[in-house]
């Protein structure tokens, strides 16, 4: 298994925990899918004065591993700010990094990711840097600190699953022993098999889950087809060809015409 | 002589309690914190939508059963049910939203721009593709709950406002606590969900009915009131901050009161409403007996949907010491 920052989950799918139509949905969710990573988001006002502790609390009891999230900040400074928030919330050096450059894409600012990164990396935070699959950010990423990188698949919420498969395949090729995590854009499990059948480390999904009409058999569905996907990468896929092969061996067959 | 009951807290569950009980032959006295009933209630900040369907988009089978309930038993207590419906619309680009809410709901007919048009012409033009929920209703939460209290206290009901009590300091055989989030104290796993919403005031458009505008960040609706008033809400964050709007929120309610109309650019902004709706950890309400005190709570963004159900269950509990109750709890944490 793989190992981010030390920990080597059980599970390679990550959920996120916003959207779910309860609280009581998610858990269920997280409990039959296996999940033992689980993002949060946090907002600098339910931070203030700890008025979302009802809500951290039940994500405590899910008993799992919380990556805290810094989804919807767009600057340096805002992010750096909800990730201390958020160390101090979860008792918890692991972030996720998410600076937003375009808010119709809610595309990564990679520029401000990377500043952001290293300032959370020279403080002793884990950074999960939410990415595109550019190679020359992801190495600047390393360079700054992160052990770690989640490049998009789509935008975020768009279920669109790999947009970019050639840029992600380089990725992999790229950072053979960096674990690499596709988060964001993911909408079936078909996606996310495809992800990991190219040699991806995990999935970080949110809204394929959350949003479907049985989030927890959708959870179910991303767990199952993630280890298919996986054990796919491991069991070595065949290639493609342009002709027939005959899996029946044509020697010794008998000519009736 | 009938049962006797008492009543803590006159927000919309507390009310329909008593209009449920003084229904049923019962005699009630409430006790509210507040100054009038609703003061420092969340159903003060409600959208007064009944639309068990629409809520089925997100909420589970319970919301939906139990809310189908709500706008015939609101038109029998107060005069300000109107029944025209829901319309629900998304912008072009995010038309798949609207797929993916049809998928998840039922009871509404699909509409093109000019059948649109027809049900809302100020809409015309704006929107190629809506749902309407033709049964759906919608009231003024603040002239409901000013009705309620209005018919209570007809019925012979006693209310002591600015009277803050906890069960234990009352003696009655049995209480009813409907006092929201502030029940915390003893229910353990309530926790706050903050709403924002504003009252604009606009002379220039008319609805005639909610109007829900689907996007992927910020759903939101426009409830039409009385003299030119749009309530415009919601915003749900896992906080339990009763005071105050973030700039955020403010611009998402704004902005997508703009996208569905552009005149609101002209609104005035009446209000800003800010609290916490009192929910359990699966959003489903609760009736729960402990002795003599049976608490109602948790009905998240559906005071007004759920309260009348809610009313028949409590009312159903405290006339009957052996009722059992009906398990409305799912999943986890339950």
């Amino acid at each position: 298994m793989a190992s981010f920052y030390g920990y080597e989950p059980k599970s390679r799918l990550f959920l996120g925990t916003a959207q779910y139509p309860s609280p009581a949905i998610l858990a269920e969710a997280v409990r039959l899918s296996g999940v033992d990573i689980v993002t949060v988001s946090l907002r600098r006002e339910s931070g203030e004065g700890g008025a979302g502790q009802a809500f951290w609390s039940l994500i405590k009891e899910l008993g799992v591993r919380v990556l805290p999230n810094t989804a919807g900040c767009h600057s340096v400074k805002e992010a750096v700010t909800t990730a201390h928030m958020a160390r101090e919330v979860f008792g918890t050096d692991w972030i996720k990094l998410e600076v937003i450059g375009e808010d119709d894409t809610l595309q990564p600012d990679v520029v401000g990711l990377i500043e952001a990164a290293k300032i959370l990396s020279d403080d002793g935070f884990s950074v999960f840097p939410y990415t595109t699959e550019d190679i020359v950010v992801g190495g600047r990423l390393l360079d700054a600190g992160c052990e770690v990188l989640m490049p998009w698949g789509a935008p975020i919420g768009s279920g669109r699953g790999l947009n970019n498969l050639y840029g992600l395949r380089t990725m992999r090729q790229h950072f053979p022993g960096t674990p690499l995590v596709v988060d964001a854009g993911i909408g079936l499990p078909s996606h996310a098999a495809q992800a990991m059948e190219i040699g991806y480390d995990a999935i970080l999904l949110n809204t394929a889950v959350a949003k479907a009409g049985d989030p927890a058999l959708m959870a179910q569905a991303f767990a199952m087809a993630i280890t298919a996907g996986r054990q796919a990468f491991e069991a070595q896929p065949i290639e493609a060809r342009d002709m027939a092969a005959p899996s029946t061996p044509v020697m010794g067959k008998a000519f009736l015409s | 002589m009938g049962v006797h009951v008492e009543i803590i807290g006159a927000g919309v569950v507390g009310l329909a309690c008593a209009a449920e009980l003084l229904d049923r032959g019962a005699s009630v006295t409430l006790h509210e914190r507040g100054a009038f009933a609703g003061a420092q209630a969340c159903s003060w900040f409600a959208g007064g939508m009944l639309a068990p369907w629409c809520e089925g988009e997100s909420a589970e089978e319970p919301v939906i059963r139990l809310g189908g309930e709500a706008a015939d038993w609101w038109e029998r207590h107060v005069d300000c049910v109107v029944r025209n419906g829901t319309l629900v619309l998304a912008p072009s680009r995010d038309r798949s939203e609207l797929r993916r809410f049809g998928q998840r709901t039922s009871h509404f007919s699909e509409l093109d721009g000019d059948a649109i048009a027809r049900l809302e012409p100020d809409l015309a033009g704006r929107f190629s593709k809506g749902l309407f929920f033709e049964g759906e209703a919608h009231l003024d939460p603040r002239k409901a709950l000013a009705g309620l209290t209005e018919r209570v206290l007809a019925a012979g009901a006693t209310i002591h406002f600015s009277s803050e009590v906890r069960a234990s300091d009352l003696s009655g055989a049995v209480v009813l606590d409907c006092r929201g989030l502030s029940a915390r104290d003893e229910l353990a796993d309530l926790r706050g969900v903050k709403g924002e919403m504003l009252l604009l005031r606009s002379r220039d458009l008319h609805l005639g009915r909610p109007v829900r505008l689907l996007h992927p960040r910020i759903p939101l609706y426009v409830v039409p009131r009385a003299d030119g008033i749009f309530m415009v809400g919601a915003t749900m964050i896992e906080s339990a901050d009763r005071g105050r709007i973030s700039a955020r929120s403010m611009l998402e309610l704004l902005g997508g009161a703009y996208a569905l109309h552009p005149s609101f650019g002209e609104a005035e902004v009446v209000e800003i409403g800010v609290d916490a709706r009192p929910t359990f950890p699966d959003n489903l309400p609760r009736v729960i007996r402990r002795g003599r005190v049976i608490h109602i709570n948790g009905l998240y963004r559906h005071g007004f949907l759920l309260s009348p159900a809610m009313a028949r269950m409590a009312a159903d509990a405290a006339l009957d010491p052996a009722r059992i109750l009906e398990n409305l709890h799912s999943g986890e944490f339950a």
